[in-house]
C-alpha cells in the first residue's frame, strides 16, 4: 500500500461538476485530487453521450458532451489537479474537523480536510446482460471485465458484443483460449474499423469464430457454465459449448458506498444538502451536481456549476479557517488573473 | 390524435391516442402501459423503450437508425421487427399502429 495521499479537498467523480469544482476551488486557492471509476475524465458526458449534442450550456448554444470535457480540462488548466482514473472510493472516516482519510478500491488512501461528492448517477460499472439466470454464474465462468489473461488460457471462450471491449478483447484472448466465439447481434458492429477488420481477419485464417444471434439460455452446473443456447434471427436455436463467457453489454451507473458514508439522503439515492452552501449532513463533505438533492432540484449540468461555486465559498472556511475571504471577481482582479495565469 | 395499441407480452391489449408530434414511448409513459421503462428519457441512450412493430406497421414505421441499431445491441430479444418506442414519431399515418412489448426491458 502506498503513502497517503495529503491534499485540501478529494473530489469523488470526474464528470463535469467535478472538474468545474477544480476551477472554483482553485480560485480559492485550494488544491484537489479526484477519483473517477472510468478510463477517462468526463462522466456520463464523456461515457453515455460524447458525440450527442447540448444546447444549454448558459453561453454555448451547442457543444458535444465530449467538446464539454475538453473545455472544462482547458478552464482548469493552470490549477494542476491530479486525477485517479479507474478507482473507485469505498470508505470515508472522519480523522478531524473536518478531515477525513478516504480509500479506494485500489488501497490508495487520501486525507484530505474535505470531501466534494459529485459521483452522477453512481459508478459506472458493467452492464449485466438480460440472460435469465446469469447472476448463478458470474465470477466463476461468466466475467465482464478481464483482470488476468492468463486465467482464460486454454478456455473455449464466448464473447458477447459488438462494441470496442468485445473486439478487443476477442483479438487479445484469440491467441491463447483453446477456442473462441465472437457472438454478435447483427453484421454491423460499434466498435473502430481498424478493430472490426483484424477480426475478419482472424475468421478467414479459422482462428475464431463469428456468429450472429443472441444468447437465450445458460446451461451448466454448480455456477460452471457448459453451453450458451443462441437463439439466431430467423428464430432457430443452437448451442455453443464455452468455458467462459464475457459479455460486453456497456456500462450502468450503480450508487455503490456513497449510502454508507453517514449521510442524510434522500429516498436512498441522493445527498441531502443545504443549499446555501451544499454541504451534506456530514460537516466537511459536500455534493454537487446529479447525486445531491434540495428543494427545486434539476438535474442540470449549469445547477451543478452553480453548487461548485457556493460550494468553493464554504470550503473555503473549513481549509483557511483563518483567512479572511473576500469575494472577487476574475474580470477585475489581478490575483485571480495571476492564477490563472493571463495576468 | 392516432391510435395506438400496446399489446404487452401476456396478450393484454391497451389502446390510447397519441399527439401528433409526441413518441410512442411519450404516449406509453403518458398513458401509464407497461412494459416501457425508457431509463434515459428518449435520448436514444438506452434500450429500455423496446418495442417489437406488428408487421403489417413495418414499412411505415420503417427502420432503425444506427444510432437505434447501436442502442439495441444491448436490449433483451431484439428482433427484425424491433425499434425503440422513443425514436418511433407519432404522425397522422400511424393511426392505428399496433406495437407489442417484450417479455421483460433489459
Amino acid at each position: 500500500m502506498s503513502e497517503p495521499i495529503k491534499t485540501d479537498v478529494l473530489i469523488i467523480g470526474a464528470g463535469p461538476c467535478g472538474l468545474f469544482a477544480v476551477f472554483e476551488l482553485g480560485l480559492l486557492d485550494m488544491k484537489a485530487h479526484l477519483v473517477d471509476i472510468l478510463d477517462k475524465i468526463g462522466g456520463q458526458c464523456a461515457e453515455l453521450y460524447p458525440e450527442k449534442p447540448i444546447y444549454d450550456i448558459p453561453a454555448v448554444p451547442y457543444i458535444t458532451g465530449q467538446g464539454l470535457c475538453e473545455a472544462l480540462l482547458t478552464q482548469i488548466k493552470p490549477f494542476g489537479a491530479t486525477f485517479h482514473l479507474q478507482e473507485m472510493v469505498q470508505t470515508i472516516e472522519k480523522i478531524g474537523d473536518p478531515q477525513f482519510r478516504v480509500t479506494t478500491d485500489r488501497g490508495q488512501v487520501f486525507e484530505a480536510k474535505i470531501i466534494v461528492v459529485a459521483a452522477g448517477g453512481g459508478s459506472f460499472q458493467p452492464k449485466r446482460p438480460p440472460i435469465p439466470g446469469i447472476e448463478a454464474y458470474e465470477g466463476t465462468s461468466v466475467f465482464y471485465a478481464v483482470r488476468q489473461m492468463e486465467a482464460f488460457r486454454g478456455k473455449r471462450i464466448l464473447i458477447v458484443g459488438g462494441g470496442d471491449s468485445a473486439l478487443d478483447w476477442t483479438l487479445n484472448l484469440a491467441p491463447i483460449a483453446s477456442h473462441l466465439t465472437l457472438l454478435h447481434r447483427r453484421g454491423e458492429f460499434r466498435a473502430a474499423p481498424d478493430s472490426v477488420n483484424k477480426m475478419m481477419a482472424l475468421v478467414g485464417e479459422g482462428k475464431i469464430d463469428l456468429v450472429l444471434g443472441q444468447v437465450s439460455e445458460l446451461r451448466g452446473e454448480g455456477g460452471r457454465i457448459a453451453q450458451a443456447v443462441v437463439k439466431r434471427n430467423d428464430g432457430s436455436h443452437f448451442e455453443i459449448a464455452c468455458d467462459a463467457l464475457l459479455p460486453f453489454f456497456g456500462l450502468t451507473m450503480k450508487l455503490g458506498p456513497v449510502a454508507e458514508w453517514g449521510m442524510a439522503m434522500k429516498d436512498g439515492e441522493y445527498i441531502l444538502v443545504d443549499t446555501a452552501t451544499f454541504e451534506s449532513s456530514v460537516p466537511g463533505i459536500f455534493a454537487i451536481g446529479d447525486i445531491n438533492w434540495y428543494p427545486g432540484k434539476l438535474k442540470l449540468i449549469l445547477s451543478g456549476f452553480h453548487e461548485a461555486a457556493l460550494m468553493a465559498q464554504k470550503a473555503h472556511r473549513y481549509v483557511y479557517p483563518d483567512k479572511r475571504l473576500v469575494f472577487q471577481y476574475t474580470t477585475s482582479s489581478t490575483s485571480l488573473q495571476k492564477k490563472l495565469g493571463v495576468a | 390524435m392516432p391510435k395506438i395499441t400496446y399489446i404487452d407480452f401476456q396478450g393484454t391489449a391497451r389502446t390510447v391516442e397519441g399527439e401528433i408530434g409526441s413518441t410512442v414511448m411519450e404516449t406509453a409513459i403518458k398513458n401509464a402501459i407497461p412494459g416501457i421503462e425508457a431509463e434515459c428519457g428518449g435520448a436514444c441512450a438506452c434500450a429500455t423503450c423496446h418495442v417489437h412493430v406488428d408487421e403489417a406497421w413495418r414499412a411505415s414505421v420503417g427502420d432503425p437508425s444506427p444510432m437505434e441499431e447501436d442502442m439495441l445491441d444491448f436490449g433483451y430479444d431484439v428482433r427484425p421487427n424491433s425499434r425503440l418506442s422513443c425514436q418511433i414519431k407519432v404522425t397522422a399515418e400511424l393511426e392505428g399502429l399496433v406495437v407489442r412489448t417484450p417479455e421483460r426491458q433489459a
